[in-house]
Order: C-alpha cells, then sequence, then structure tokens
C-alpha cells in the first residue's frame, strides 16, 4: 500500500569529514564512544582510509533521523546505523530514542553519501495513520 | 557566573565554529543561528566536560541545552550544584 503523504517525514544533515577527524584526533575515544556504538566504530575501522568518511555519513544519518522524527533528549548511540545482509544501510533505534520514537528503526529508510570533504544523509520516516 | 561565562566563551571560540566570535555576542543569543553545527555542539560538550570535570547525561543532550552561553551556564550550574 503506497504511505499516504502526511504519513511521511523527512531529515537531511551535511557533514564536513575532515571536521569528524579533527573531533577523533582532539577528543579520541570520549568523541567516538559518546556518538557511535561498537559496530559503528568496528565497520569505520575496518577500512582506515574511508574511517572519517564512514564515521562522517553516519554522523549525518543520525542527525537526519533526530530531525526526520523531531528526536531531542536522546543520546547519539541510541540511533545506530546497521548494515543488512545486502549491503544496504538501515537504522536501528535503541533506548529512550526507540522509546519515544515509538519504532525500533524498522520504518525508517536512510541513504548515505560521501565525497571529497563532505558527507550527507537523507532518511524517510514512515508512520502509521 | 560571569567567570563561567567567560570560560564558556573560551570554549565557543575553539569548538563552537560560530560565524563571530563569541564575545560579540549576548549571553542569550541564539548559538546555533550564530553557525553552531550539532557536530560542533558535540565538540563543545566534550570540551566543556573537560573544562569543568562535569559529564552531561543523555538526558540533558537537548538542543536548547547548548542553544546559548546562558542556557549552557545553567546547565553547568546545574551539573556542579553543591560542589
Amino acid at each position: 500500500m503506497t504511505p499516504r503523504l502526511s504519513n511521511l517525514s523527512v531529515g537531511i544533515d551535511l557533514v564536513q569529514i575532515s571536521a569528524i577527524a579533527e573531533s577523533v584526533d582532539r577528543f579520541g575515544d570520549r568523541f567516538l564512544d559518546r556518538v557511535f556504538t561498537p559496530g559503528e566504530i568496528e565497520y569505520a575501522k575496518a577500512s582506515p582510509a574511508q574511517f572519517a568518511s564512514r564515521l562522517s555519513a553516519r554522523f549525518a544519518a543520525k542527525e537526519a533521523v533526530r530531525k526526520a522524527l523531531r528526536l531531542d533528549g536522546v543520546a547519539w548511540r541510541d540511533i545506530e546505523v546497521v548494515r543488512h545482509d545486502d549491503g544496504a544501510c538501515g537504522i536501528a533505534l535503541h533506548g529512550t530514542a526507540r522509546h519515544l520514537a515509538r519504532t525500533d528503526g524498522s520504518g525508517l529508510a536512510v541513504s548515505l553519501c560521501h565525497e571529497n570533504d563532505q558527507a550527507a544523509a537523507v532518511v524517510i520516516a514512515t508512520r502509521d495513520a | 557566573m560571569s567567570d563561567n561565562h567567560e570560560r564558556i566563551r573560551a570554549i565557543l571560540r575553539e569548538h563552537g565554529r560560530l560565524s563571530q566570535d563569541p564575545s560579540a555576542l549576548g549571553d542569550n543569543a541564539d548559538l546555533y543561528q550564530a553557525g553552531m553545527t550539532s557536530h560542533a555542539s558535540v565538540n563543545v560538550m566534550l570540551a566543556l566536560e573537560g573544562e569543568f570535570d562535569v559529564e552531561f547525561p543523555d538526558h540533558m543532550l537537548k538542543r536548547n541545552v547548548f542553544e546559548s552561553v546562558n542556557a549552557i551556564g545553567s546547565a553547568i550550574g546545574e551539573l556542579t550544584q553543591g560542589r
């Protein structure tokens, strides 16, 4: 069934990759552990050349989710970018984010991209009428 | 409190990525309107934790907690109460 437009919301965010790399250099694990889940950090570290760009795209996705769902007062780690078996990305919500959004993230679609010094994410949320 | 505000402004100057010097902003000026991104607000939060030896709990990670020098000052006051 096609969702009604009134049941859709969208969030978008753009992040400067070098600024994320600077945060990692400056704050180290405090920054990583505060913002990203162990799974996200592991995925980013799996490709040292893409470490900062992968983190940046995930940061953008978290902010895009906050915008789409109008979430405030939730931990960054409670919004997680996960990868499905086919390589596509999805969103998993935990803790307060899951409680406030009343979803585990299955109603969210995310698209990530990065090029040069920019990373971006778009999130579309569907909710029941 | 004014000493705290100066320490907060110093952190904003270094981490806030604002479009103007924080000394030119009023205590209630909107920092997001002044150019602070959500990523910059995380850097500001981590720097505040180091400067004031506090930790922001998850429920305080709200946009309005970091929206002005006064709002940040109130949050620091709450986190350091009783010291």
